[in-house]
């Protein structure tokens, strides 16, 4: 016979108004089983917890019901009080007799919240004489963190991760890190030169020797769980031995073939062997295979013959290497949407119709104008300059739907830079809103127009063409009523920003959501900003929507501070209430695995004496559990329970109603 | 079940027939909203019982069936909204099951009046209210439930 403890809460008068709460544990008393009752003023204060803890003491509990507040308040406490007193925590339940009944049920008289109350205290008796003790669940963590994505956000989770004294691997698809941060002029609103305070980072990453860049490789397969999580990264060849390579850049030089940057977005080439830009880190070349003729048809092969440390290999192949890691942070970020897609804008058709961020390589003294803006077409500087806002943005039938947040931001800051470097230049912008909240944001765009003459004109553009060697903007100025007709020497579209081509893959093989645009999904929007819904695994800047850089940081040191929390302990402690097969019973039909919403079941072989393999049956990996329950109802054969919430416990609440 | 104070009195002959609803709830959004109703010092009918799962996913129909065998006259099943589950798509589970058992039930020949599901935030502290207060008021406008006990009983001799 259970030998069980019944608490009563008066809660001051919060309870004790409308529930007699004395009756009530005397009815529970009647009960078989319970050995103890008493009512008491406050059950949460000191000498309340002392009440319980001698009580299990004195009368040898083996299980205790506290009515008072919701759970939510309180059973923390009282588990707490519990397992001070020797009594397995999860022996402890709570009865909700304040928020669902005596706050509810205003009667004076005391006689509907004291039934009520009655009722479930009984329930809840009934239900804990089915409890087992539980153990909290304690998962070993790898302390050592893969950070995906060498932009600036995944250059500051793997800072701060290695600077909180972990090891971390910067996994970068590019030759370099550095990410699309790497090819912008100046930054808003403080025009600090983007390289500036970027390339420090790039180079303390490089340095740091908890930090080992894998670059050119990408992330091919993610096993495991929080704590224990096997990756497969596929090192694609750069045909260059990093172990040698001294970065002294002949190679480059000698190299006679020449193809079109992409670093650049094509406004100049770049060698067959190439690092992407100048300041690349790390600071060793690689063969871009499919455009090299010796690898392609072995022919040439010059860089091989004047690289002194002869660190060329061109039988180079991809390596697969597997890495184990405690703990993963996403930080993939996001491209421009095609400009294609706006042939009204005469992308593609008229050569001086620019993305911004290739404006944002002419004004790059890097780039490939050392910073004088010139187009594209002739070489000339333009003398005005058209902006075009929201090119695919809050534009659900071309576009999305979404606003991209940066663009109002960097098109006032292009027409800044425009202005410093173009004396007399006159630059347009066509907008619908500006967005420009945030720090200094709003004043860096009045000054646009205030300071730098930047004619802003609020409508939409119609069309772009080509005329006597002018490029014709017309448009509609909606707050004079007019139609305008801008005679432009460049154009330069704000595109919508965009989830990676591949996004969707990556998020399938980590096993993360993502929404219709392709960036992933945080696990509570407000609360939980870089969580996913898999354990272990964090997010990191614009691979979750649109994002400047001051956020993008924030981020990356948000999610290496969750890495840090998971590393300083040895071994995680989880909440025990994770779901259990019977493997007697299961026939592996593998309802329990499809209904998972966190691939936390699996194939568990059942083997003879001679290791042959008898049957299949399915296993929950506790460290992925959440605990939802929904297997539970989904198995067929009922061979799944949920620890906590039991079939046995929740048929005793209900046969006690 | 020694100590009910009420139970196997049969109200309807006292004329005052109070039903008994039993609701099944998730921890996160509707367990939460009714606590919400609770510190807002909302007032409802005082007939529901609620048991706590961890997600709307986790019911059992059996849970249902065991709530009318052991004397409710309606039973409630409320969690997240959709998009909202706490688990991310436990509350998906929970309703396609529903949609199969409800045609279920209703084959049975049971009054679907009886039954209910409803999507109750952490936020909609009214909308519990108001839905308890329905459904309490038409249950209790079809009487007590005995079809499903009576048939208990004969089971029992």
């Amino acid at each position: 016979m259970p030998r069980i403890g019944v608490f009563v809460c008066q809660c001051g008068n919060n309870i004790a108004a409308t529930v007699d709460t004395k009756k009530v544990a005397e009815e529970m008393a009647k009960i078989p089983g319970v050995v103890y009752t008493c009512d008491y003023k406050f059950m949460c204060s000191s000498p309340g917890q002392e009440t319980l803890k001698q009580a299990i003491k004195e009368n040898n509990l083996d299980g205790i019901i506290v009515s008072a507040c919701s759970p939510h308040m309180h059973e923390k406490t009282f588990r707490k009080a519990s397992e001070a007193a020797g009594l397995n925590p999860y022996q402890c339940e709570i009865t909700n007799i304040r928020e669902q009944c005596s706050w509810v049920h205003h009667d004076k008289t005391k006689a509907t919240g004291t039934v009520k109350s009655v009722d479930l205290t009984r329930m809840t008796i009934q239900r804990l004489k089915k409890n087992q003790p539980l153990k909290k669940i304690k998962i070993p963590v790898k302390k050592k963190a893969l950070v995906i994505g060498g932009g600036i956000a995944g250059i500051q989770a793997a800072l701060d991760i290695a600077e909180g004294g972990r090891e971390v691997i910067l996994v970068e698809k590019e030759p370099s890190i550095g990410g699309n941060m790497a090819r912008l002029s100046e930054t808003f609103p403080t025009m600090d030169c983007s390289q500036c305070i970027l390339t420090p980072k790039m180079v303390e990453a490089e340095l740091n020797e908890n930090i080992t860049l894998y670059t050119y490789s990408e992330v091919e397969k993610v096993d495991g769980y929080i704590g224990n999580f096997t990756v497969t990264v596929r090192r694609k060849s750069k045909y260059v031995d990093e172990e040698r390579c001294t970065g002294c850049g002949e190679c480059m030089e000698k190299c006679p073939f020449k193809v079109e940057s992409a670093f650049e977005l094509g406004l100049s080439k770049r060698k067959v062997i190439y690092t992407p830009f100048p300041q690349a880190v790390p600071n060793i070349p690689v063969i871009d295979a499919p455009n090299c003729p010796k690898i392609q048809k072995d022919k040439c092969g010059a860089c091989a013959i004047v690289c002194g440390p002869k660190c060329i290999d061109f039988k180079m192949e991809d390596r697969l290497e597997t890495v184990e890691v405690g703990a993963i942070v996403v930080a993939t970020g996001y491209q421009l949407m095609p400009n294609e897609r706006f042939g009204e804008y005469g992308y593609g058709r008229i050569k001086d119709v620019i993305s911004g961020l290739q404006f944002e390589r002419l004004a790059s003294s890097s780039g490939p104008t050392g910073g004088e803006i010139r187009r594209p077409s002739d070489g000339k500087v333009p003398e005005s300059v058209v902006f075009i806002q929201c090119v695919g943005s809050r534009d659900e039938k071309k576009g999305v739907s979404y606003c991209s947040k940066i663009c109002c931001m960097y098109t006032a800051k292009h027409t800044k830079l425009y202005s410093h470097k173009v004396h007399g230049g006159q630059s347009y912008v066509f907008y619908m809103d500006i967005r420009s909240g945030g720090k200094r944001y709003e004043e860096f765009v009045r000054g646009a127009i205030e300071h730098d003459g930047a004619m802003y004109l609020r409508g939409r553009v119609s069309r772009v063409y080509e005329k006597n060697g002018k490029i014709i903007v017309q448009g509609a100025d909606t707050l004079s009523g007019s139609q305008v007709e801008i005679e432009a020497d460049m154009v330069v579209l704000a595109t919508a920003i965009v989830s990676r081509e591949g996004a969707d893959g990556l998020a399938q093989r980590l096993g993360i959501g993502y929404d219709k645009h392709r960036f992933y999904n945080e696990y509570h929007p407000k609360l939980k900003p870089v969580e996913t819904v898999t354990a272990g695994i964090y997010l990191a800047g614009s691979c979750m929507g649109p994002m400047d850089i001051p956020d993008s940081v924030a981020q990356g040191s948000a999610a290496a501070s969750k890495v840090l929390a998971l590393f300083s302990a040895d071994e995680m402690a989880r909440e025990p209430i994770t779901a259990l097969v019977n493997k007697v019973t299961c026939n592996a039909c593998w309802d329990c695995l499809t209904a998972c919403p966190y691939t936390a079941i699996e194939r568990e072989a059942i083997k003879d004496r001679k290791g042959n393999i008898v049957r299949w049956v399915a296993r929950v990996n506790d460290g992925v559990c959440q605990g939802c329950g929904v297997c539970v109802a989904a198995c067929r054969s009922k061979s799944i329970d949920l620890k906590g919430y039991t079939d046995e416990q929740v048929f005793a609440a209900i046969n006690a109603f | 079940m020694s100590a009910h104070l009420d139970k196997d009195e049969t109200p309807v002959a006292s004329g005052s027939f109070e039903p008994k609803i039993m609701a099944f709830v998730c921890n996160w959004c509707t367990y939460a909203g009714a606590d919400l109703a609770g510190t807002s010092r909302m007032e409802y009918r005082p007939n529901v019982r609620i048991i706590k799962l961890p997600c709307t996913g986790r019911i059992d129909p059996l849970f249902i069936l065991k709530a009318f065998e052991n004397g409710a006259d309606g039973v409630l099943v409320s969690g997240c909204h959709p998009g909202d589950c706490h688990y991310t798509t436990g509350n998906y589970h929970a309703r396609r099951r529903w949609i199969g058992f409800k045609s279920l039930m209703e084959f049975a020949g049971i009054d679907m009046r009886r039954l209910h599901f409803s999507w109750v935030s952490a936020s909609e502290a009214i909308k519990w209210v108001d839905l308890i207060n329905k459904v309490t008021d038409e249950v209790k406008a079809l009487g007590p439930f005995m079809e499903y006990r009576g048939l208990k009983e004969t089971e029992l001799e």
